[in-house]
């Protein structure tokens, strides 16, 4: 370590070499096939990669469209200091995710057939175009800091321009991306436990992503104030808080009228499913919509990072149980994630963290964003 | 394809024949106190005959079911295909397209019945693909039978139309009704398939799956054929709610961000 203008610190250093473990792991996956680094089977087609990388990552990448909502929908100006690390997030939560894609794809040379082959019918059209133009526009709403970085005046101005149109859209392509990522499992009626099945999927994985956006960016607000040293905006990202509870709020009420439709509570009681469930809507729901509506807790950094984490692991918890714990095995299959498969995901986390911390280096991630000046 | 399972002796031949035309390799295995070998469908094996020994009437039996591709009237598979890879043909197999395939897998999660399988084992130059029985789509086009109901020795699989395979099951029904459970498999299953099942014992205890008469993809198809118009709406809602919002802030001045980060 003797270089002088180069010193990683101990942080950087292991990230770094979880990603080169997983550039390792996908070498072999490439080489040899899905089956050398994982336990896919015919029986579990869809593993941790989906349920983590895929639904998980998704849905924590929902920070930026609340956020972006938040400010150029509802006109909310003031939130603006929250933006630019939110919209980030989000972008750097979607290139991992296609990274991830890259390595669960049978066939990733071929990711590019979605353009040009088209069933409309399938659910999985529509999550691969919201996955193609939302990191699109996500990369065009952070195209402001780079501008700014440069001093490209006219981009930026064009981009000031556009902003308030791109923020819609990105908003649709959210919900539309969002709500399909749980209209996938429609499809499997059968497969999925009653628990978690429903017909309105859709909406509870779009309502769950709307309450895990804000927590999202308490929690990046909370960790990059802490690694970067720079003030928490506890009051700020505390009222932004206060969206929490209602998404939370209309997630239960709708989850109780399903199951009270459905005749489904009985399965509430029955062994460890049950359990889950209740671990899921009372810790991940019940318990944070409560903590939330409370003033102290969205006075303190403290408890704010400790509520948001509930929503966060209630939200992880619930794509786990959909898509993976209680999906109905085939007689005589068994699936746990290939330690691989682990070393993958956390090297594509890896990797995503230093590229953030490199942007926060070297670009104005944490100057307010030119939409506190006036539009017009 | 009508499979009456009361005529099976377990002999495979089946299996063979499927192997042998398809050009499939044969699979390492080990024993496993079953007879049924391979474990279960892979990418080089499209028909399996699973033995099960079921408790009926207080005495142990021995009973088969040949497993394969249903080749659904209404397959899930293609249905939840993004680059529409599947598809069902007017003769009556669910073919696949090779050269489309994206590897997502979420076929495999679609079909009710378990089919599709995956080439875990091919790296990218190897080219895995999604594998199943093909119905034998190139005999069947010149006119010969599937492979497998070809090498049936005491013709469990009959090959034929499927309006004319209904009636000859409920014939069967009818004539022995002793000897059937009084149903035919895949008949209304999952919206109908085009293999149909016989069987002395309950179908569920046989392994297959208790399905609805209606397609698994009726919702799914539903929230796809509303999602164009649903982002119409809602997107003239996000742009009609940010114009209300800005109309009714006209003249407020604009607040400066709370605090600046230090």
């Amino acid at each position: 370590m003797t270089l002088a203008r180069f010193r990683p610190s101990k942080g950087t250093l292991a990230l770094g070499a979880l990603s080169a473990l997983a550039f390792v792991v996908a070498v072999m996956r490439y080489a040899f096939g899905l089956r050398a680094i994982s336990n896919l089977s015919d029986g579990y087609p869809w593993g941790f990669w989906i349920s983590f990388d895929l639904l998980c990552g998704v849905a924590l990448a929902a920070g930026a469209f609340t956020t972006a909502s938040v400010v150029y929908i509802f006109d909310l100006k003031r939130f603006n200091p929250l933006l630019r690390p939110a919209i980030l997030t989000g972008f750097l939560g979607y290139l991992m995710v296609i990274v991830a894609l890259l390595v669960d794809l049978g066939r990733p040379e071929r990711i590019w057939h979605l353009i040009i082959f088209w069933n409309p019918e399938s659910v999985m059209f529509e999550v691969g175009w919201c996955v193609m133009l939302y990191t699109a526009v996500l990369a065009l709403e952070f195209s402001s800091v780079v501008f700014e970085k440069f001093g490209w005046r006219r981009l930026s101005a064009l981009h000031r321009y556009v902003t308030p149109a791109l923020v819609i859209l990105g908003t649709l392509l959210s919900t539309l991306h969002q709500s399909s990522l749980g209209s996938l499992f429609l499809a499997a009626p059968t497969k999925v436990q009653p628990l978690w099945f429903s017909p309105w999927l859709p909406v509870f994985f779009f309502l769950s992503a709307v309450a895990v956006g804000p927590a999202i960016v308490i929690v990046e607000s909370f960790i990059s104030a802490r690694v970067l040293q720079r003030g928490l905006e506890t009051e700020l990202v505390g009222e932004l808080a206060r969206a929490i509870p209602l998404a939370l709020g209309a997630y239960l009420i709708l989850k109780v009228f399903d199951l009270t439709t459905a005749g489904e509570w009985g399965s509430a009681f029955q062994g460890s499913t049950g359990a889950l469930f209740w671990l899921e809507i009372i810790g991940g729901v019940i318990l944070p919509l409560g903590l939330f509506a409370l003033p102290s807790v969205r006075r303190s950094d403290a408890r704010l990072f400790g509520a948001a984490l509930l929503v966060i692991g209630g939200v992880v918890l619930n794509r786990f149980d959909v898509s993976l714990i209680g999906w109905a095995r085939p007689a005589e299959t068994w699936y746990f994630p290939h330690w691989m498969e682990l070393a993958m995901t956390a090297g594509i986390v890896a990797g995503g963290v230093m590229v953030f911390g490199l942007v926060a280096r070297y670009l104005p991630l944490f100057t307010p964003s030119h939409a506190a000046e006036p539009a017009e | 394809m009508l499979i009456d399972e009361t005529r099976c002796t377990g002999c495979r031949a089946c299996q063979v024949a499927c192997k042998q035309w398809n050009d499939l390799p044969a699979e390492t295995t080990r024993n496993r106190g079953t007879y049924t070998n391979p474990p279960a469908l892979s990418a080089n094996t499209w028909s399996l005959i699973e033995f099960k020994e079921i408790e009926t009437r207080g005495q142990i039996g021995f009973y088969f079911l040949r497993r394969a591709c249903m080749h659904c009237e209404h397959p899930a598979c293609a249905s939840a295909c993004l680059v529409g890879a599947l598809h069902k043909t007017a003769e009556g197999p669910v073919l696949y397209d090779d050269h489309k395939c994206i590897g997502c897998r979420y076929c495999m999660i679609a079909c009710p019945f378990g089919i599709p399988t995956f080439d875990w084992n091919k790296g990218l130059l190897d080219q895995p693909l999604i594998r199943k029985c093909v119905f034998c789509a190139d005999r069947v086009q010149n006119g010969l039978t599937p492979a497998c109901a070809k090498a049936c020795p005491s013709r469990v699989i009959l090959f034929g139309g499927r309006d004319e395979l209904i009636a000859e099951g409920e014939a069967r029904i009818r004539q022995s009704p002793g000897r059937y459970v009084n149903r035919i498999y895949g008949k209304a299953e999952a919206g109908g398939t085009s293999v149909l099942y016989l069987s002395s014992i309950p179908f569920e205890q046989l392994g297959l799956p208790r399905l609805d008469s209606a397609p698994v993809t009726v919702l799914s198809e539903w929230v796809m054929r509303y999602t164009l118009p649903f982002a119409a709406a809602w997107g003239a809602a996000l742009t009609g709610l940010a114009l209300l919002v800005r109309w009714r802030n006209r003249g407020k001045p604009k607040r400066p961000s709370s605090k600046e980060a230090a």
